[in-house]
């Protein structure tokens, strides 16, 4: 086997040992029952609701929580070993730090995305059988969509843990600034879109450079993903109102998505490869 | 290849300040070597080194014969057992899962790993997490995966730190076989009256500089600081009139406590001395001590500062 699958082995199992996985697949689980269960309770019913709006909510949802999940789990790769005293040793040992961090990305990422897909599987299926109408091809194509990109996100989220982990010698620091992370990326980016909306009027400027600012967050490109396909009326109108006027190609947004787990990634690497221990 | 670590010029930096200055240095193959000095002296810094965890500022170190920051720096590893100070491992595991992670990691086998928990006693421990294990047996745990597939060197970074007098023995057994097997070992300490009977020779670090090097009796030459004797008084003897004799005979003295006097021995006088002692009636008992390396760092040390001194 090789180092770094013998490294993202252990990664795994320690977060399921830590009940990191199985309580975020439960969380996702009752989050995601609920929401269809409850989600129509504004409106006068209870009972399983639309599949759409049901995703809808929980691409909203999962959007604030995958990300700080995937900080929280990853935050401490490197750091903790160091504050701990483990890092030397294992440094000591014949594998490379690329290697290393690999495996701890690959390890993290498959915890993340192994409790989405049992989450939200679990949901989903439960769903199906509640509600004969939501068996189709596209409703199960939705939310392969759905996980595929939570998935994707969580990988981005933990990449970015990485890097934050690399760059600093302490670990409380490093967890404040997973918080600051998280932060930026769920609300304050969001709100100076917004603040730059208002400020602008909605000229010729933003109309053609808007739609393309929000590839610079992981999490919009995560709802761009999901609620393009699932057009208008599907409970997000501020977000949907926002891009209108711009067509988003699913490759396209794949494809950025894949820079954002890539490049952090990437920048970990080097950064770790130049770290005095 | 005859010497396992070779090192030459070897100088490390840290935001400009300077944690080792050219250091020149081997561990021969097969050989017990110490790596001596107080805390800050640069022991781990040289370490670090050798085991391509930091690059050097200047100059060169060879590990069994490659650049330990080299192309075949990940292989080199698996050739190397190293033992940090203070050792710490991963707490949420057992004893036998960190073992067998880091056989992994060293492609040994996982019977190796049991064996060698066996042989340094943890084998009743072994289905514990390490959270539970006292410093002693996180120590011996340390030691144990340092064992891992055979290393040609082993490297021990204050070993004996948290361990009982007996545990001490113990490693140093294991230490004492390693080198019976034809394995390099170069073990750092500051507690310099424990390594000494179990090394071939010593490298002794201070201040970043390589004060001395060589085997304790080239040191005990090189420095020429003479061993002592030790002599205990009769009850009944009068300490004062002894203390008078040796003032005349112009020997160097100490008096310690209850009439025991510690007498320096003056080159190539110590069978007349011993025999003018042997034959005092008042003397109860007598013990000749060499000098030792606590002493040989103390006296190498005062040496380079009486030199800065006169430089400056």
């Amino acid at each position: 086997m090789s180092s770094i699958l013998i490294i993202a082995r252990k990664e795994f199992r320690d977060d399921f040992r830590n009940r990191w996985t199985i309580a975020v697949a439960v969380l996702f689980a009752v989050l995601a029952l609920s929401i269809s269960y409850f989600g129509g309770a504004a409106a006068g019913k209870i009972g399983f609701t639309s599949f759409d709006a049901t995703l809808a909510s929980l691409t909203t949802l999962a959007a604030f929580v995958i990300p700080l999940i995937g900080l929280l789990i990853a935050y401490d790769m490197v750091v903790g070993e160091q504050d701990s005293g483990t890092l030397l040793l294992v440094l000591s040992y014949p594998i490379s730090r690329v290697e290393l961090i690999a495996g701890k990305f690959v390890g993290h990422c498959s915890a993340l995305a192994t409790a989405t897909l049992v989450g939200f599987g679990v949901a989903v299926v439960i769903i199906q059988i509640m509600q004969p109408e939501a068996r189709t091809a596209e409703a199960w194509l939705s939310m392969g969509n759905f996980i595929l990109s939570a998935s994707m996100l969580g990988a981005s989220f933990v990449a970015l843990a990485s890097v934050i982990s690399v760059m600093n010698h302490d670990k409380a620091r490093a967890a404040g600034l997973a918080l600051v992370t998280w932060l930026t990326t769920v609300i304050i980016f969001d709100l100076c879109l917004l603040a730059i909306l208002v400020f602008t009027g909605g000229n010729q400027w933003e109309q053609s450079a808007f739609p393309h600012l929000l590839y610079l967050n992981p999490i919009d490109v995560f709802r761009l993903i999901n609620l393009t396909t699932l057009g208008s009326g599907s409970g997000n109108e501020l977000f949907m109102g926002m891009t209108a006027t711009h067509v988003y190609r699913p490759w396209v947004l794949y494809l950025v998505m894949l820079l954002w787990v890539v490049i952090p990634f990437e920048l970990a690497q080097f950064l770790f490869r130049r770290k005095e221990v | 290849m005859t010497n396992a670590i070779d090192i030459s010029a070897l100088g490390k930096q840290y935001k400009g300040v300077a944690a080792l200055v050219g250091v020149s240095a081997t561990v021969p193959m097969g050989k017990v070597v110490g790596l001596l000095g107080h805390n800050g002296a640069g022991k781990s810094t040289l370490i670090k080194l050798i085991l391509g965890l930091i690059a050097p500022t200047s100059g060169r170190v060879e590990v069994l014969g490659e650049s330990p920051w080299g192309s075949h720096s990940v292989s080199l590893r698996r050739r190397i057992g190293y033992l940090p100070e203070s050792v710490s491992f991963y707490g949420n595991l057992t004893g036998s899962e960190v073992i067998n992670y880091l056989a992994r990691l060293k492609r040994a086998s996982g019977q190796q790993a049991s064996k060698l928990l066996e042989r340094v006693g943890l084998e009743y421990a072994r289905n514990r997490r390490v959270s539970t294990y006292s410093k002693g047996m996180r120590q011996r745990l340390g030691l144990a995966q340092a064992l891992l597939a055979r290393p040609e060197l082993v490297v021990l970074d204050e070993p004996t730190g948290g361990l009982d007098p007996q545990a001490t023995r113990e490693l140093y057994e294991v230490v004492a076989e390693l080198r019976a097997d034809g394995h390099s070992v170069l073990v750092s300490s500051h507690v310099l009256a424990e390594l000494e009977p179990h090394i071939d020779s010593a490298l002794i670090l201070r201040q970043g500089e390589l004060l001395a090097a060589g085997s304790v009796v080239d040191l005990r030459r090189q420095s020429g600081l003479p061993g002592v004797v030790v002599v205990q008084l009769k009850e009944v003897a009068d300490p004062a009139s002894f203390a008078r004799e040796l003032d005349e005979l112009g020997l160097e003295h100490d008096v310690r406590h209850d009439g025991q006097f510690e007498i320096q021995i003056v080159e190539g006088g110590k069978l007349a001395l011993l025999q003018r002692l042997a034959a005092d009636p008042s003397i109860d008992d007598i013990v000749v001590k060499e000098a030792s390396l606590a002493r040989l760092y103390d006296y190498l040390g005062a040496g380079t500062k009486r030199q800065e001194e006169r430089n400056a």
